[in-house]
């Protein structure tokens, strides 16, 4: 039975079917109160709680998404359930650290991960075009780096104690977020006071994670494997994702299309590629979209840990020093176009001079 | 028979070292691969199907060995 699950999670089938359950759990959980185009955004979700936590004070965007530990606990579930939990460390984690903090930069000044831009995208939002397109051109100097012996070197069989630490910090802040202490901070109005019951959150969340972890589901590896390999066997997925979540969408009325002031986007075009860039060239470089970061954290994977806590951190930063992209606003019927100011687009470019130069420092000759 | 060794090593490296080792290997001759996780095995299982070779699978201490057949 178990090898006959794995045969099917491996197949087209199964990607088709994660992506596809992924499409229509997200577009529920905008229904059922997540902000709208972001039924799942791993980029905002992780800001969130690093704004629940503290970590910035952007009022707005403060809480303690369920989501983010159940990907992560349900990773666990179904690596521990198939016999894949396998502790593991070594892999150059400060470098996945900073790739991880200018991931979330680059995401945030886009306004969104890539799960959110194809959600974006399923829901009408022509701007995730713009971002997908960036995020391609960022994988696609990955792939350049990869193809020319970039690595950021093995990582080695470590003990059980640290490929339990991540699931232990995930379900802390699943604590957290069911006791609510008074230190905790919660938004009470914008993304971050809009969000489904934590029950529903915390299911939906399982769910995901442990497909996931079976399929091994990555919206970076999707283009990747496409650009590197003409492999499109995770495309599929995502593409099923995008299909069944624009589905679910018209039939709930969440569509809305066009590209100016569209929910919690901005239409500045030029940042929104070079923001997706910069996010697609770092999950390119770390091996793994930052969904794929917080299941393989769930198998034991301490380097891909390591990367989620740089975006936490990463979204602090961004917030405490003005680089997230801005919304576009509607001021007495006039548009202001939103984006990232002058201090995200320096970070941004900061961001991508310091990905290029890694990936030339860190290639070594092939075998 | 040529051997290389992929563990511990992030997606896509396997699989980029096992097409790079092939490419290199004179036709009718064999490769070892030695992967660490059911991922990778899937990943290079799925690649060296695609370029038709075949390949045999065993567990190992710390994950597996591969001997693909050019």
């Amino acid at each position: 039975m178990r090898d006959k699950l794995t045969e099917f999670f491996a197949s087209r089938w199964g990607i088709v079917a994660a992506g596809g359950l992924i499409g229509l759990l997200a577009a529920l959980l905008q229904k059922l109160g997540n902000p709208p185009n972001m039924g799942i955004c791993v980029a905002c979700f992780e800001r969130d709680i690093a704004g629940a936590l503290g970590l910035h004070r952007a009022g707005v965007v403060q809480y303690l998404r369920p989501e983010i530990p159940a990907f992560v606990l349900g990773s666990l579930l179904a690596a521990l359930s198939f016999g894949e939990f396998r502790p593991r460390a070594g892999s150059a984690p400060i470098v996945r650290f900073v790739l991880g903090l200018f991931a979330m930069i680059g995401a945030l000044a886009f306004l969104g991960c890539p799960w959110r831009a194809l959600l974006r995208l399923a829901g009408g939002d022509l701007n995730a075009v713009i971002g997908l397109a960036g995020l391609a051109a960022g994988i696609a100097v990955g792939v350049w780096f990869l193809k020319n012996g970039y690595t950021l070197g093995r990582s080695y069989k470590a003990r059980p104690m640290v490929g339990w630490i991540m699931p232990l910090l995930m379900a802390t802040i699943l604590l957290l977020a069911l006791f609510k202490p008074a230190f905790i901070f919660a938004s009470e109005k914008g993304p971050g006071s809009l969000h489904a019951a934590i029950g529903i959150s915390l299911l939906v969340g399982l769910l995901i994670g442990f497909i996931a972890q079976r399929t091994r589901f990555c919206t970076m590896g999707a283009l990747r494997d496409v650009i590197m390999l003409r492999d499109s066997h995770l495309l599929i997925g995502v593409l099923a994702l995008v299909v069944v979540a624009f589905g679910v969408n018209l039939a709930l009325g969440q569509t809305k299309f066009g590209m100016s002031a569209m929910p919690v986007a901005h239409s500045n075009h030029v940042w929104n590629f070079l923001g997706m860039t910069l996010a697609g060239l770092a999950f390119a470089l770390a091996g793994g979209c930052p969904g794929r970061q917080l299941f393989l954290s769930g198998e034991g994977d301490g380097d891909s840990a390591v990367f989620v806590l740089g975006m936490i951190v990463g979204a602090g930063i961004a917030h405490n020093f003005a680089l997230a992209g801005a919304p576009d606003k509607m001021v007495e019927g006039v548009l202001q176009v939103g984006g990232p100011g002058l201090n995200g687009q320096i970070a941004v470019i900061v961001g991508l001079v310091f990905c290029v130069v890694l990936g030339f420092a860190l290639r070594e000759k092939m075998d | 028979m040529k051997s290389i060794d992929v563990r511990g090593l992030s997606c896509p490296e396997p699989v980029i070292r096992t097409r790079k080792a092939l490419q290199d290997l004179p036709a009718n001759e064999s490769l070892e691969v030695l992967v660490e996780t059911v991922t990778s095995r899937e990943n290079v299982k799925r690649t060296v199907g695609q370029l038709g070779y075949r390949v045999k699978v065993e567990p190992i201490d710390d994950g597996f060995r591969l001997v693909i057949d050019k």
